[in-house]
């Protein structure tokens, strides 16, 4: 197979040979057998989510392995890490080979279970996280996202205990004592909504204290979804000592500010903006785009949190936290961090294809584009500006914060090793 | 004035005095011996209440049923609600009905706001979490006027636990709107991190402040927040944050002691203050049907006053 006329990295046209799964050949004029015409489109290395919520098994209203890794392909994604929180938790052999057969089952993107650090996301002992890594789903990354795994000794043995197969810790940093009742961030609407405040401090503080872990114990920390401008000047601390320190910031905190909770086109509370870690101010928002131009943050990473419509038309306090992202986080990026001229087309491979996968030790995945490598290609036109619509979204849910705001670019196809999950912008 | 009445901060000016400027003349048709006036009738008015507040929904239920307006009384104990029923299914099962005004009081900040989105009729704020109260702070407003002749430049020192408060949230708005310098007295992790945004003045120290206000308003301190170490013990509180009769003597001889109730006397008011002649307390609760009757003929566009 051919792909003809797309430009790698967003440099000069030139066409890819596709062979058993492989790129054979990257170059001009080529020609021969099935083709694929890329109109121009940039090719980007197949994206990978360091976190995305499938929600099987237990909330398969809400999402499935099959819905969510179809929205994963339609968002240009060839792998996704399915986030441990599930019901049951995450935290056996059992329960992630369950996902990992689900997602190979289906083929449209690479599903790679996330495991629980602690048995069933309860902070109280360690899930038998090695048997998670040493099961057919290879576990690597162990998170008890959703909850932070706030006890500094258990996340202490949990840092030092990952080392022995190369795993990492990816924290939800959030301290449950800072954050009882917390609604939105806390500040300056907080305030006049009177909405119990999630302040920075509560997220800047488990940061430093799992930096200084990682860097006593000399293991590898992740940090999920950084938030703040505070958050992001100690990782920048942490990686300036030379500390193993790795972070993800989301596509809605690189776009969204929390007076969006006061003043929308969708009125005030409405709890489409409800998120954890919250939307926060536009100075945070500036300090993340920065970061994560500068390297600071490696990674952007969706949080694709699917609920089903009833768990947000309610009012605030009793809506559920959360909102997808896979359709729309590399549209996201590019109206925050390349129309804005922060990040380059590599730049953007690098964050959410290249830096995903070697965190996540994800083989195979987040390869440069060029021969030998699996042809796991993402083609994507950025010269498009649609409004967001998700009726046609492929995930179960409905809730993005995006809907009716103009976005750029378009996915235009998705090919998992060689074979196409989506043509013409539709699943395959 | 907007369809609905959610936030003391959506009201103008005009729209703030139009409403106080009503009640003075619906107060004058309650001294009358027939107090009832037709301008709502065949309109429903619903009491959706989600908190228990008798004092609330009986003072709304009078403003209603004085204009004639047929009210149903939601309670949201022993109803589909605590079966299960979500607020949206309610609000439809209300517009099925046809409510032209729903009147809610709901532990949830921001309820009001959702409810507005799922309703043709009116919408009134009776009190949303730890939101807003906009009818309290009209009736205290309306209170204050009446007692002080007027609210610009009026200091109004409001005391307690602003940042549970929604009382204090909707007379900072109302009040600036008004024109009077308000100022904020409680300990500072009673204050929302952010209160220097708002428009009034803060300060910690209430002796420092007392001798500068035409009126004090004291807000009720639940003593449940000492569990959560936001001040020391009720003593402490009362002690540095109390309006006993020692501080309630360094006020200015025509200056007016308000409280919004339900009061813990002995804790942030003694009670001679809140008994004596300068205090407004009993007067806020009549002022309140006054000024809810005044929002709801406004709100559902009754006929002239009579």
């Amino acid at each position: 197979m051919i792909i003809k006329n797309v430009r790698v990295l967003g440099g000069e046209p030139v066409d890819i040979r596709v062979e058993d799964g492989l790129i054979a050949e990257i170059g001009p004029g080529l020609s021969g057998g099935e083709v694929v015409d890329g109109r121009g489109a940039i090719a980007l290395p197949g994206l990978v989510d360091l976190h995305t919520h499938l929600r099987e098994p237990g909330r398969e209203d809400a999402e499935t392995v099959l819905t969510g890794t179809q929205s994963a392909a339609r968002g240009g994604y060839t792998a996704v890490h399915a986030m441990a929180n599930t019901s049951p938790v995450a935290d056996t052999a059992g329960v992630v080979e369950q996902v990992w057969r689900l997602g190979r089952e289906h083929g449209h993107c690479d599903v790679q279970p996330v495991g629980a650090v602690t048995v069933g996301l309860e902070g109280g002992r360690l899930a038998e996280l090695g048997a998670m890594a040493d099961s057919a789903a290879r576990v690597r990354v162990f998170s008890d996202d959703g909850k932070c795994v706030s006890d500094a000794v258990l996340m202490r043995r949990a840092l030092e205990y990952v080392k022995a197969f190369d795993g990492v810790v990816a924290q939800h940093a959030q301290e449950p004592r800072l954050t009882e009742g917390a609604q939105m961030n806390e500040g300056v609407v907080s305030g006049r909504l009177g909405l119990t405040g999630w302040p920075a401090v509560a997220e800047e503080a488990i940061i430093a204290r799992d930096c200084l872990l990682a860097a006593h114990v000399g293991s590898r920390l992740h940090v999920c979804h950084v938030s703040t401008a505070g958050s992001v000047e100690i990782i920048r601390w942490a990686k300036s000592k030379g500390w193993n320190v790795t972070a993800e910031v989301t596509p809605h905190h690189l776009l969204l500010t929390d007076d969006l909770v006061e003043h929308s086109p969708v009125g005030a509370y409405n709890p489409i903006y409800k998120v954890n870690p919250p939307l926060r101010t536009r100075a945070d928002v500036e300090a993340l785009r920065a970061a994560l131009a500068d390297g600071t943050i490696d990674v952007v990473a969706t949080d694709h949190a699917p609920h089903p419509v009833e768990d947000k038309e309610t009012e605030w306090s009793a809506a559920a936290m959360g909102m997808i992202g896979l359709e729309t986080a590399l549209s996201v990026v590019q109206e925050a961090m390349v129309d804005t001229g922060l990040l380059d087309w590599a730049g953007v491979a690098e964050r959410m294809s290249a830096a995903p996968a070697r965190i996540g030790r994800l083989p195979g995945h987040g390869l440069a584009l060029g021969a030998g490598a699996p042809a796991n290609i993402t083609l994507y036109d950025p010269s498009v500006r649609t409004p967001v619509d998700p009726s046609g979204y492929a995930s179960k849910s409905r809730n993005t914060p995006y809907e009716g705001m103009t976005l750029p670019g378009r996915v235009v196809a998705t090919f998992l090793r060689g074979r196409p999950t989506v043509l013409e912008g539709k699943l395959t | 004035m907007n369809r609905h009445l959610i936030s003391a901060g959506d009201l103008s000016k005009d729209d703030a005095l139009l409403i106080l400027d009503t009640a003075e003349e619906l107060a004058r048709v309650s001294e009358r011996s027939i107090k009832k006036l037709p301008t709502l009738r065949g309109r429903t008015v619903v009491n959706l209440f989600f908190e228990d507040s008798t004092r609330t929904r009986i003072s709304f239920e009078a403003a209603a049923k004085r204009l004639s307006a047929d009210v149903i009384n939601f309670s949201a104990k022993g109803s589909s609600v605590s079966k299960g029923e979500s607020l949206k299914d309610t609000a439809l099962t209300l517009e099925a009905m046809g409510a032209d005004a729903v009147v809610i009081r709901h532990g949830s900040s921001g309820a009001p706001h959702r409810l507005a989105t799922w309703v043709r009729g009116s919408v009134v704020n009776a009190g949303d979490g730890t939101h807003e109260h906009p009818t309290q702070a009209l009736l205290d407003a309306f209170s204050m006027r009446r007692r002080l002749g007027g609210l610009d430049g009026r200091r109004i020192t409001i005391v307690g636990d602003v940042l549970h408060s929604r009382v204090a949230r909707s007379n900072v708005l109302l009040l600036a709107t008004l024109g009077a310098d308000v100022t904020l007295v409680a300990p500072p992790t009673l204050l929302p991190v952010s209160v220097g945004s708002w428009p009034c003045e803060v300060s910690y120290d209430l002796d420092a402040v007392l001798p500068k206000s035409d009126a004090v308003m004291m807000l009720r301190v639940q003593k449940e927040r000492m569990n959560a170490a936001y001040f020391p013990s009720e003593r402490e509180y009362s002690r540095r944050y109390g309006l006993d009769r020692d501080r309630f003597a360094k006020m200015p001889d025509e200056a007016i002691v308000m409280h919004p109730g339900p009061m813990n006397r002995g804790m942030e008011i003694a009670a001679e203050v809140a008994d004596s002649p300068r205090s407004t307390i009993v007067e806020q609760v009549a002022n309140g049907v006054t000024i809810r009757m005044a929002v709801l003929y406004l709100l559902l566009g009754g006929e002239t006053v009579a």
